[in-house]
């Protein structure tokens, strides 16, 4: 990894922040929120020094942040594509096509779905219900819902994420000010 | 049409900002209650209003507030769980987005009414870009001195919090939540004690869903005895649906609760048929959980009555012949549809969102997965139905939580009512057809 | 101090006493009638704060609340988690479908489980052997692939066979409760989740060692006595030694007179009655370590509860002559 492991000043600061929302004794509720912004932050997975590094930064035992890490389906334990497809495959998207969108996927970019691109560029991952049911099918990629998808939509949808090149994160939509 | 209490003003330009709101009439629950009211009488009103608990196990909102411990010098907390993962319902998402000082409003009165000088918003991860929507509204309402010290003017003081997860459904059980809301994994708690006596960091704390709350505030400005008379019996005010599946018009409608399902599906004010013409197969009525029902059952109990969209008429029959109105979540397939993969598609999710804590769950969600893996794989054997029968009912009710339950129900009811399905499946593999266009 | 009925036998507990530790205090009185009324527990541990209540075995039948509310529970409740209330009643062995229900979570324990008992170090004195041999059906009725594991080793002493494990988080709950630092823990999620480190680590604390004894199954096994012996082959000596760390009171596993293993003593219900610390569990394995007190009566309904040895002629001899022959043995 090129990067070095440490938020810059003004994400820690955030981080600092986000632990006072709880009560005395209580931040280590912020947990969540701050892996949210690691992962974002370095290249879209969580590596067991960066999770010891959220273990560091919360002042708790690093096996409590493994713990809450590989329980929660958004986090990733392994490199990632710059672009994670979460293609929804429950009821109400499998009865409106989504198993169409996942071959359609699949063919295209070469990959299975759990697989990352060669150029990891896309990784296509199986998710449940994201509650898009009436728009179904979908796919999520960052913070964006995709959805009514059609192979058309599909296709070119991966040409704008594949031209922009971009690392898409859950906390795209600014999280500096979120969160 | 229906009156709507929740989401009338969706298609009002802006209603997303506080100042659109306002002069939609929103707050006017929080300048009553505060203002007006005793913290008793904003309890006493939900009561009269007969509200249930919108997030799928209808239990009554205001007899859930009485339970609230008080005990001196203990901070006490409402929670409001936006963890909407029940598949099928997505509701909530479309009330928050649209409209999400609605959220706002209710958790500042619903607040006061508790006495809770805070309270945290647990949104699902997947919905960062929500929480974004519901964090914007919030500053806002700090601006605007309807959040922080001394709101409007009067003794009382908030605050309120959103608070992402990362992808579990197990966090919508609401001990799982308040374990995730405290940073650990999202494991249900075991019961008693119940929230209302130890809930988030040991302090007594009432989790609501979204709908919940935000129903509130009709009922603290209409009054709890009028909002009543919407509805039938038990199932009082209006309720958001969330309707998917082979219908020609998904959405989320807000209904009135006692409508026909008959008209909810048929109607062009709501589901508006099912998708070219075909035929009703069979309905979730209320998220993946509850029992699936075939048409003619959905459509008319077996006593021959009309099904009404209430949770008593849902519930008709047991699970002999009856369903439940649980989250909301109205999944409608037609004709082409195959129950025993869409079955599949049900229990490979409760396989995937076990939280491994307690053993029936761990173990017995991730065997009916394979089952029902091999006999749409056209491996089946004849005596796996009567095996996924047993294993569910060795799953449910001896779980720690409901999801054992949840899992099971939907076995039970699509062996129940669709043996025969099964049964050509194992029977005729090489006539097996469940593909799923896109339409 | 209310009063429950359990299986028939009625009892006065204290305030706060468990529908288990009721019918536990049943059958210390002697009462039962010849029957073990005590539900039986994998995951529950009374020296274990907020153990109980995840592995299900333990589930009871209540046909009646309380006095107060005679209202009979809907679904079977976790013995080990629920306090009885006065005038309760609760089946336990009486209800037919209660034992089907248990039948049910014995056979979801089993199901992923290797069933490697053959050449598993836990065999003979294994709580999911004895739950299996009495609770569970003769065959079973899954017939996919079993989930498996790597083997790790938890620094010198440990080892975890997570294949075996049924998750029962006693472990956890030492590491928390006993130990000041926790480097094992439960990752990932439903059938897939696992006690690990998640990145190799060893365990560095004086009472680790007390994970093994907790363990219910052979997921947690000491390294230092790994296939030395089969445990109905051993002999267990009550023996104490000064230790400055634990109260050093131990049982000592004998093969003639060698120490092939020290553990914890367990009381009637497989707990252990002190931890100990361990120097005395690994390092101390030369008989002239300990004062031997005399044997064991391992009181469990499993093979070793034959308590063979203590009928064996040289067991018979006076023990502080026994201590003597060896020390001047060795």
């Amino acid at each position: 990894m090129s990067k070095e492991i440490k938020f810059n000043e003004e994400t820690l600061a955030l981080c600092h922040k986000m632990m006072k929302r709880y009560p005395e004794g209580k931040h280590k509720s912020a947990i969540i929120p701050i892996l949210h912004i690691a992962q974002a932050e370095f290249g879209g997975w969580l590596s067991p020094e960066v999770m010891d590094y959220v273990a560091s930064i919360l002042k708790i035992q690093s096996i409590e942040v493994y713990e809450v890490a590989s329980f929660y389906s958004m986090f990733n334990l392994q490199p990632v594509g710059k672009c994670v497809l979460d293609i929804c495959r429950t009821s109400s998207c499998w009865v409106r096509g989504a198993e169409d969108v996942v071959k359609h996927l699949e063919k295209k970019l070469g990959i299975k779905a759990g697989e990352t691109t060669k150029d990891g560029m896309f990784t296509i991952k199986m998710v449940e219900c994201l509650g898009s049911c009436g728009t179904a099918p979908m796919l999520q990629c960052g913070a964006s819902y995709h959805e009514n998808l059609t192979l058309d939509k599909v296709d070119k949808l991966i040409e704008d994420y594949r031209t922009a090149g971009k690392q898409r994160s859950y906390t795209d939509l600014d999280y500096k000010n979120t969160l | 049409m229906g009156r709507k209490l929740l989401i009338h003003n969706d298609k009002v330009p802006n209603i997303h900002t506080l100042e659109v709101y306002r002069q939609n009439g929103g707050y006017a629950s929080v300048e009553k209650a505060l203002k007006t009211m005793t913290p008793e009488a904003v309890v006493e009103e939900v009561k009269k209003s007969g509200l249930r608990g919108r997030g799928g196990a209808g239990f009554p909102t205001g007899m859930k507030w009485s339970f609230l411990a008080k005990p001196p010098g203990v901070e006490r907390y409402l929670v409001c769980n936006a963890d909407e993962s029940e598949p099928g319902t997505f509701k909530d998402r479309y009330l928050m987005e649209k409209i999400p000082h609605a959220l706002i409003e209710g958790m500042i009165t619903s607040s006061y009414a508790l006495g809770a000088k805070t309270s945290y918003i647990y949104i699902r991860g997947e919905y960062f870009y929500v929480a974004r929507i519901l964090e914007t509204a919030i500053e806002e309402a700090y601006a605007a001195g309807l959040l922080g010290k001394n709101i409007l003017g009067t003794d009382f003081s908030h605050d309120c919090y959103v608070q992402v997860g990362a992808g579990a459904y197990i966090c919508g059980e609401e001990t799982a939540l308040l374990e995730s809301l405290e940073g650990k994994r999202g494991n249900p708690r075991i019961k008693p004690p119940f929230p209302a006596i130890a809930g988030l960091y040991g302090c007594p704390t009432v989790v609501n869903n979204v709908e919940t709350i935000a129903a509130v505030c009709p009922i603290i400005n209409m009054g709890g005895d009028e909002y009543a008379k919407i509805g039938i019996g038990r199932s009082t005010g209006t309720k958001l649906i969330s309707a998917s599946g082979h219908i020609n018009k998904p959405g989320t409608y807000e209904i009135e609760l006692g409508i026909p399902v008959e008209e909810f599906i048929y109607s062009d004010e709501y589901c508006g048929g099912i998708i070219n013409g075909r035929k009703l197969k069979a309905v979730v009525a209320g998220g993946s959980s509850v029992p699936v029902l075939p048409a003619e059952l959905i459509l008319k109990t077996d006593k021959g009555e009309p099904r009404l969209m209430t949770y008593e008429s849902l519930s008709e029959g047991g699970f002999i012949s009856g369903t439940m109105l649980g989250s909301g979540g109205f999944i409608v397939y037609d004709e082409t549809t195959s129950i025993v993969k869409n079955l599949y598609t049900f229990a490979r999710f409760y396989h995937h969102e076990s939280c491994g804590q307690c053993s029936p769950c761990r173990e017995g969600t991730g065997w009916m997965e394979k089952i029902l893996h091999r006999i749409i794989e056209g491996h089946g054997k004849p005596s796996d139905i009567d095996l996924l029968w047993d294993i569910q009912r060795k799953i449910e009710g001896n779980t720690i939580c409901p999801l054992g339950d949840a899992a099971a129900w939907p076995v039970a009811s699509a062996i129940r009512h669709f043996r025969k399905e099964f049964e050509a499946y194992i029977n005729h593999p090489e006539k097996i057809k469940d593909a799923m266009p896109i339409i | 101090m209310p009063k429950v009925t359990i299986d028939g036998h009625t009892i006065e507990v204290p305030d706060g006493t468990t529908i288990l530790q009721a019918a536990r205090m049943i059958m210390d009185k002697g009462e039962g009638n010849g029957e073990n009324i005590a539900p039986p527990t994998m995951c529950y541990y009374s020296k274990l704060k907020t153990s109980g209540g995840y592995c299900r075995t333990c589930i009871v039948k209540v046909s009646k609340g309380s006095e107060k509310d005679p209202r009979p529970m809907p679904k079977p409740v976790a013995s080990c988690r629920t306090n009885v209330m006065d005038g309760m009643e609760v089946q336990n062995i009486t209800s037919p479908e209660l034992l089907e229900a248990r039948k049910g979570v014995v056979e979801f324990l089993l199901i992923n489980h290797p069933l490697d008992c053959p050449i598993c170090d836990q065999a003979g004195e294994c709580h999911l052997q004895d739950l299996g041999y009495e609770h569970g059906l003769a065959k079973t009725r899954y017939d996919f692939k079993r989930r498996t594991f790597n083997l790790i080793d938890i620094g010198p002493y440990i080892k975890l066979h997570m294949t075996r494990c049924i998750m029962c988080f006693r472990c956890i709950k030492v590491a928390d409760q006993i130990t000041n630092h926790r480097y094992q823990g439960m990752l990932f999620r439903g059938d897939a989740s696992e006690i690990s480190t998640y990145i190799e680590k060893a365990i560095d604390n004086d009472f680790s060692g007390n994970v093994i004894d907790v363990c219910p199954v052979g997921a947690l096994t000491d390294r230092t006595f790994r296939f030395k012996s089969r445990v109905w082959f051993t002999k267990p000596m009550d023996a104490h030694r000064n230790c400055t760390k634990c109260s050093g009171k131990v049982a000592l596993w004998l093969k003639d007179n060698e120490v092939l293993r020290v553990t914890s003593r367990k009381d009637k219900w497989g707990e252990a009655e002190e931890w100990i610390c361990n120097e005395c569990r690994f390092e101390k394995k030369d008989i002239k370590d300990w004062v031997i007190e005399g044997p064991r009566h391992i009181d469990r309904h499993s093979v070793i509860s034959a308590n063979h040895y203590e009928s064996l002629a040289q067991l018979k001899l006076d023990i502080g002559k026994q201590q003597k022959q060896l020390n001047g043995k060795s």
